[in-house]
């Protein structure tokens, strides 16, 4: 005997989800807007006046703030025309942006190409063939500079074949964080954003939210994090001066520059995990530190940082649990 | 005498050798001996307290040797020990 299923209407006030909000758009619709938590604990010796926040970027669908520059490059590549159909995405990455632009690929039906040094994670790795993203890997030497010469070259190559997306000097990246990440600091803070604090990748997220909140109050302080050196365990940041410059990076924007050692970053992700309850990856390590160092030297202030992706992509890094 | 590659980020510090011969039986006494010849190197690859900083991935083949012995793994002769970089940036 088949059971009778009723048809229960919604109440009155909540939506029918039309076709588009249940194809590949929902899922875009579910990025940004993230949490903006405070830190409590390793702010305890700060002035009581002081408050320190970090937006919680995992909270995207692709598990990372890449979420948001994935996106709209993909999507302002598709309103100019230069990702027509059955060309593939072609990018080099460090993972999380690979990671995002697999997520939408596979919502959108666009094959990705992603060219990554060979030593990179295996839950990387794993992460995007589950996602069926095509992967090409690059002498682990040469690190994520020889990936990009990688990249360059087979876009260079094959013009018809790839939309080269070109993370790093794409003005679509920072425009992502002009359009929301900025305004929803704004928002979340109510104004009193005095300072704000970012690592620097591809610079996307400090030159994207940097410009939005200059607008907004000219006072606001912006302050670049990097590695303090060129070989550094910091994943997913830059050493500026000896890594190839991104052109969409803008050393005129920040105030300042705070240069925080690896294993000041291990211990504030342990730190993090063990006393905040969150549970993060290195760059947000590295941001913490950074965020600290600029709350230390304030009265008051409101000072605001990224964490980029959660830590469940380094749980193979032993050395960082410890 | 077993050699080590060096990732484009050291360099710098080792007069822009991408290849170093280098004198020793145990992956700890290969890096000594490359530090003695590039002293540069020394802060990039070891603590104050002179402890290997624990991001230097060291890989034997496409073994990391800290699945292997770590830094008392032997090396042979011809054995080729690499310095791998984090991935940086996006």
């Amino acid at each position: 005997m088949t059971a009778k299923v009723a048809v229960i209407s919604p109440p009155p006030g909540i939506a029918t989800p039309s076709l588009s909000e249940v194809d590949g758009m929902a899922l875009i619709q579910a990025v940004g807007r993230t949490p903006l938590l405070p830190l409590r604990r390793v702010t305890r010796h700060l002035s009581p006046a002081v408050q320190v926040y970090a937006k919680a970027e995992w909270f995207n669908p692709g598990g990372s703030v890449k979420d948001r520059p994935a996106f709209n490059i993909i999507r302002t590549a598709l309103y100019e025309g230069r990702l027509l159909p059955g060309m593939r995405l072609l990018d080099s990455t460090s993972g999380n942006m690979g990671i995002a632009y697999a997520t939408f690929g596979a919502a959108l039906d666009i094959q990705v190409t992603l060219v990554m040094p060979e030593n990179v994670s295996p839950e990387r790795v794993a992460i995007l063939r589950a996602l069926g993203a095509e992967l090409i890997f690059t002498d682990p030497l040469e690190g994520s500079d020889g990936a990009l010469r990688m990249a360059r070259q087979m876009a260079a190559d094959h013009p018809e074949r790839y939309f080269y997306a070109n993370q790093y000097d794409n003005p679509a990246n920072w425009q992502a964080h002009y359009r929301t990440t900025g305004p929803e600091i704004v928002e979340q803070t109510q104004g009193a954003v005095t300072h704000f604090v970012a690592g620097l990748g591809t610079s996307g997220t400090l030159t994207g939210v940097g410009r939005y909140l200059r607008r907004y109050n000219p006072a606001v302080q912006l302050i670049a994090v990097q590695p303090d050196a060129p070989f550094h365990g910091l994943e997913g940041l830059k050493h500026m001066p000896t890594a190839i410059r991104p052109a969409i990076f803008d050393p005129t924007l920040p105030d300042r520059t705070v240069e925080v050692e690896t294993e000041a970053a291990h211990e504030m992700v342990r730190r993090l995990a063990r006393e905040e309850g969150y549970f993060v990856g290195i760059s947000s390590g590295a941001a913490a530190v950074a965020a600290l160092r600029v709350a230390e030297g304030l009265e008051t202030g409101v000072v605001v940082t990224v964490f980029p992706d959660a830590g469940y992509k380094y749980l193979s890094d032993e050395a960082l649990w410890k | 005498m077993p050699t080590l590659k060096i990732p484009t980020p050291l360099r710098p510090y080792a007069d822009g050798q991408s290849v170093v011969t280098v004198q020793g039986g145990t992956v700890a006494e290969a890096l000594r001996d490359l530090v003695a010849q590039y002293p540069a190197l020394e802060k990039h690859l070891f603590s104050e307290e002179g402890e290997l900083r624990p991001f230097v991935n060291l890989f034997l083949g496409q073994e990391d040797v800290r699945h292997l012995q770590g830094e008392e793994t032997p090396l042979n002769e011809d054995d080729v020990l690499r310095i791998i970089p984090s991935i940086a940036g996006g």
